[in-house]
């Protein structure tokens, strides 16, 4: 009896149970088909900023709907008291611990709580796939086991729990990884095993064949052999890839919990669930291919993993010398300027220097100084996080422009501010076609008259490569904590 | 050690070798300074201000170091204490007779003209910082020997057209002339065989007129080089053509260690109305321009001025002075790497290397080739630096091959699925579509708050937990209520971030 509540299939409802249960599972799925749109319209509001805050509310509505026609199908169906209690305890414990966590969250610190958020979707996962196994396969004498053998579809479950609990334990670990080095608590340099192709892609075959396996035999042994396989699978892919591709990494594995998602939906032949994680996946993979545009990466090789191999400081090759520049310096060609181009890094996020970066915006506008932002796409850890941060400082967004749209103006600009970037500015990339980032598309900032980079040190940037741009005769570096400086500059202006 | 600085022994020199203001910079590096009585006098420094910068006035015979702009006169070298170094316009590459009689004394000789075109270099580079002066100065000589005004202007009096100037060679002396001839009004056409620079002139408002030629030509010093006969015709028939329109004409055009090449013949010059004016800034070294005289004006039969004057840097004296020499304080701020006032000749550096003509006595001239990059762009062949920038991508016929291959899988793998399945498979395709064609286009600043939706959107995981809690089972329940607590963290938290930041972002 108990069982046919854990059923979501209107067919199997309609053969187990008669009249208000199948009533109730037709109004869910007509709930379902509604918040699966307005998902869709959440995602088609979010990619224009007049419409993205109504593309929230459609999300939250989307949301909201689903769970409510959940909720009472479990409810209609046979859930015991302590279950609806559990469920009821599990959601608010949960929802505090989300809107805090929101609540607090610095914006500096967004990459990590995105890559914490999606191990969360793949953990779930895991766990939904588990309890499939546990609710079918464990118990194959129960009456879903024995329908879904009537069906013919036994096979296809035990095939459906494998893919679920494999992507969902690969973007647990996945992502686990990606927020430890995004929080910095573990190395960031790419891990290099020997011969990491072949380990995951035996990986790969090792599940292929283990599911076949299961599907002809399902064992516990088996489910509990290829969790562990997945767990170490996604562990080593992320591991082996270095901090600076951390951008195209996040939203890779956002890509993963969508098909994670999408698989469960699969197992429990639940269409919102399909059709959710294929948005979620489907979006993710889109917003992966961008960012390895921008960084000349190859798309296929992003998505197997371990992409991110990048060479050392690849040579001693003198630069020359660079020159020093004081903030009062920096402040008199500001003010004599009459376009300032802004082009933000990580090293601004790590420097918290986003106000003063907006105060000195201010300033500067008000003096009549065309002040704009450039923003490469893979510029910090995330994609759009410099966006982001500057929102926070309250910089309109039509000053904010993007590498496309800003690259030809350099050239017509008097002052370019470098604060806390490198690679993406660094002129080797169209230069020398021996550096580890060659090709890669960069802001043309050196194209300007005059170039001020902040910066803590002449250290190389994430990718390691040095950057020829500091040592041009029309650069200058302005030393120091990019925050401070940034304050130095509003002082004497 | 003692830097005496020269007075110019060259009749009609301005220039001097330091100012009061480079004279203080040059101590703080640890030397002492001469100045020899009224090296200054022509540049408007006395001695007076000399003093005042901390350097003594009086004979240099003792100084360890003579700095000159022109090299010194043989009297001057004989009068030089022996072992000392002179630092001067040397130019090695154009007067062998002055490097035989350097070699022959117990000096060392640097050459300021032959510091390479490094970007390392550059603040020494004495070539370019003169050649900014000249080209500036070439425009006012032209704009004060030309009978009109270079900007078009319509008066009551009725319509004045603008002026218009070629400048032949867009090296640094020519860009310096197409800007100062641009802020004047005047219309400005440039050429240049390097069409690297197409971007420099027209950054500096002129208009680049290039010579359609197969060769494209990319140097490895840095200059320009002589170019193939095929090109040379072309070169000229834009010449005349242009000769015959434009009002005013600067030639640059220079090849280090070569006469000048011949641009503008007699027949072109004939071609001009009369009034019209020529600046042959390589009058010097041969001239670019038939009939032109150095340091001369000429006026030519059909009432055209040619200008050959060789000492326009010179025309500036006080600035010409103070660039020049704080290209040498830049210079020996390389040599004095303790700042002890000791002067290092280390050889093993290409700029010190390239420049030292003679080393204690030791002819050391010329020095090996130093590869520079001037046009770090185009510099290493066009194909290699291509090849990196656009990955190749699948040929057409590979992506048609492979969507063929991709469909018939995807054919085979529905067509055996039980119903249930196929439905689902639909249901996934359809929305995979869906979710590429809506982020399609999405704006590149709402990166962040997308992928913090999406991610709210697949806490829709919790949809699934929700039907297996309550189950019989204790271990399904509990690990469904694990699965429910951390995707409504998921859901609840990926929705209150991205309206955070959504709230942030403002228009001006």
């Amino acid at each position: 009896m108990s069982l046919a509540a854990t059923v979501t299939d209107p067919l199997v409802l309609a053969a187990a149970a008669t009249g208000d249960a199948s009533r109730v599972a037709t109004a869910a799925n007509a709930a379902y088909l509604v918040a699966a749109l307005l998902f869709i319209l959440a995602l088609a509001g979010l990619s224009k900023h007049e419409t993205a805050r109504a593309g929230v509310t459609y999300g939250i509505g989307g949301m909201a709907i689903a769970l409510t026609a959940t909720i009472v199908l479990a409810v209609d169906g046979d859930i015991s008291a302590t279950g609806l209690g559990l469920l009821i305890a599990a959601t608010v414990v949960g929802a505090a611990i989300g809107l805090q966590r929101a609540r607090v969250v610095e914006m500096t610190g967004m990459p990590e709580l995105i890559a914490l958020l999606h191990s969360f979707v793949g953990l779930a996962a895991v766990l939904v796939g588990w309890n499939g196994y546990l609710d079918v396969e464990a118990d194959l004498d129960g009456a879903y086991a024995r329908s879904l053998d009537a069906a013919g579809l036994l096979g296809i479950h035990s095939g459906e729990v494998f893919v679920g609990v494999f992507i969902g334990a690969v973007t647990f670990t996945g992502s686990i990884v990606a927020f430890l080095k995004l929080s910095a608590r573990i190395d960031t340099n790419p891990l290099v095993l020997p011969g990491k192709n072949v380990l995951n892609l035996g990986a790969l075959v090792a599940f292929v064949g283990l599911t076949a396996w299961f599907v002809v035999e399902p064992q516990l042994w088996l489910l509990i052999v290829v969790t562990i396989l997945a767990l170490a699978l996604g562990w080593h892919l992320v591991a082996s890839i270095g901090g600076g591709d951390m951008p195209v990494v996040v939203s890779m594995l956002n890509s993963y919990s969508g098909w994670a998602a999408a698989a469960a939906g699969f197992l429990l032949n639940n269409n919102l669930l399909i059709i959710t994680g294929a948005l979620v996946g489907a979006s993710g993979a889109y917003l992966s291919y961008i960012m390895c545009k921008a960084m000349n990466r190859s798309f296929i090789s992003v998505i197997a993993g371990g992409f991110g191999i990048e060479a050392g400081p690849s040579d001693d090759t003198d630069y020359g010398d660079h020159q020093e520049v004081t903030a009062e310096g920096v402040a008199d060609l500001l003010t004599n300027a009459s376009s300032v181009i802004i082009t933000p890094g990580y090293g601004m996020a790590v420097a918290q220097a986003q106000h003063g970066v907006a105060e000195l915006t201010r300033h500067l506008r008000e003096r009549g100084v065309d002040v704009r932002f450039g923003i490469h796409p893979v510029a910090g850890r995330l994609p759009g996080h410099m966006n982001v941060l500057l929102a926070e400082a309250k910089v309109p967004y039509d000053i904010v422009l993007e590498l496309d749209e800003i690259n030809d103006d350099f050239a017509s600009t008097d002052v370019v501010l470098v604060i806390g970037a490198n690679d993406t500015v660094n002129p080797a990339a169209t230069d020398d076609p021996s550096s580890p980032i060659a090709g890669m598309p960069v802001l043309t900032v050196w194209e300007s008259k005059k170039v001020i980079v902040f910066k803590r040190s002449m250290a190389s940037g994430y990718a390691g490569v040095q950057n020829p741009l500091f040592f041009r005769e029309n650069s200058a570096m302005l030393f120091g904590d990019a925050r401070e400086r940034v304050e130095d500059i509003l002082r004497a202006i | 050690m003692l830097i005496g600085v020269l007075k110019e022994s060259r009749p009609g020199e301005t220039r001097v070798a330091a100012t009061p203001a480079t004279v203080a910079q040059l101590r703080k590096l640890g030397y002492d300074v001469v100045v020899e009585p009224g090296a200054g006098a022509a540049a408007t420094f006395d001695d007076a201000a000399y003093a005042e910068g901390g350097a003594q006035v009086g004979p240099v015979n003792d100084a360890d170091i003579l700095l000159g702009v022109n090299a010194p006169s043989p009297a001057q070298l004989d009068a030089a204490k022996p072992g000392a170094t002179v630092v001067a316009i040397l130019s090695p590459a154009l007067d062998p007779a002055l490097v035989e009689d350097l070699a022959r004394r117990p000096l060392t000789a640097l050459a300021m003209d032959a510091v390479p075109r490094i970007s390392r270099a550059q603040s020494m580079d004495v070539l370019s910082s003169m050649a900014n002066i000249a080209g500036y100065r070439a425009v006012v000589e032209a704009a004060h020997e030309f009978g009109r005004f270079f900007t078009g202007q319509v008066t009551a009096a009725g319509k004045v057209p603008p002026a218009k100037v070629l400048v032949v060679g867009a090296g640094v002396a020519g860009l310096a002339a197409i800007g100062a001839a641009g802020s004047l009004g005047a219309i400005v056409r440039a050429t240049d065989p390097r069409p690297e620079v197409a971007d420099q002139v027209r950054s500096l408002g002129g208009d680049y007129l290039s010579i359609e030629s197969p060769e494209v030509e990319v140097s490895a010093t840095g200059y320009a080089k002589e170019m193939s006969a095929d090109y040379q015709a072309r070169e000229a028939a834009l010449y005349a053509e242009q000769a015959a329109d434009v009002d005013i004409i600067i030639t640059t055009a220079l090849i280090p260690g070569r006469p000048a090449p011949r641009i503008i013949t007699a027949e072109m010059v004939a071609s001009m109305t009369p009034g019209s004016v020529i600046v042959d800034m390589a009058a010097a070294n041969g001239g670019n321009v038939e009939g032109s005289v150095p340091g001369e004006r000429v006026v030519t039969d059909n009432g055209v001025i040619i200008l050959g004057y060789t000492d326009l840097p010179g025309r500036l004296p006080a600035q010409a002075s103070q660039l020049y020499g704080t290209n040498l304080v830049n210079l020996l701020r390389l040599m004095t790497p303790e700042k002890d006032g000791r002067l290092v000749v280390d050889l093993d550096d290409v700029v010190v290397r390239g420049i030292t003509v003679v080393h204690d006595g030791a002819l050391t001239w010329p020095p090996p080739p130093v590869q520079v990059s001037a046009t770090p762009a185009a510099q290493p062949e066009p194909a290699a630096a291509a090849a990196p920038a656009v990955r190749p991508g699948l040929t057409r016929r590979g992506k048609v091959v492979l969507g063929v291959l991709g469909g018939a899988l995807l054919f085979a793998l529905t067509s055996v699925a039980p119903a249930q399945l196929q439905q689902n498979l639909v249901v996934f395709a359809l929305a995979i579509v869906v979710g590429f064609y809506v982020i399609g286009n999405v704006h590149h600043a709402l990166h962040t708050p997308l992928m913090s939706v999406t991610n709210a959107i697949s806490g829709i995981i919790v949809v699934g937990a929700l039907l297996q809690i309550g189950h019989d089972d204790p271990v399904i329940t509990a690990l469904a209520f694990v699965a429910i607590l951390i995707a409504s963290i998921n859901v609840f938290g990926g929705f209150a971030v991205t309206r955070r930041m959504l709230a942030m972002f403002s228009r001006s």
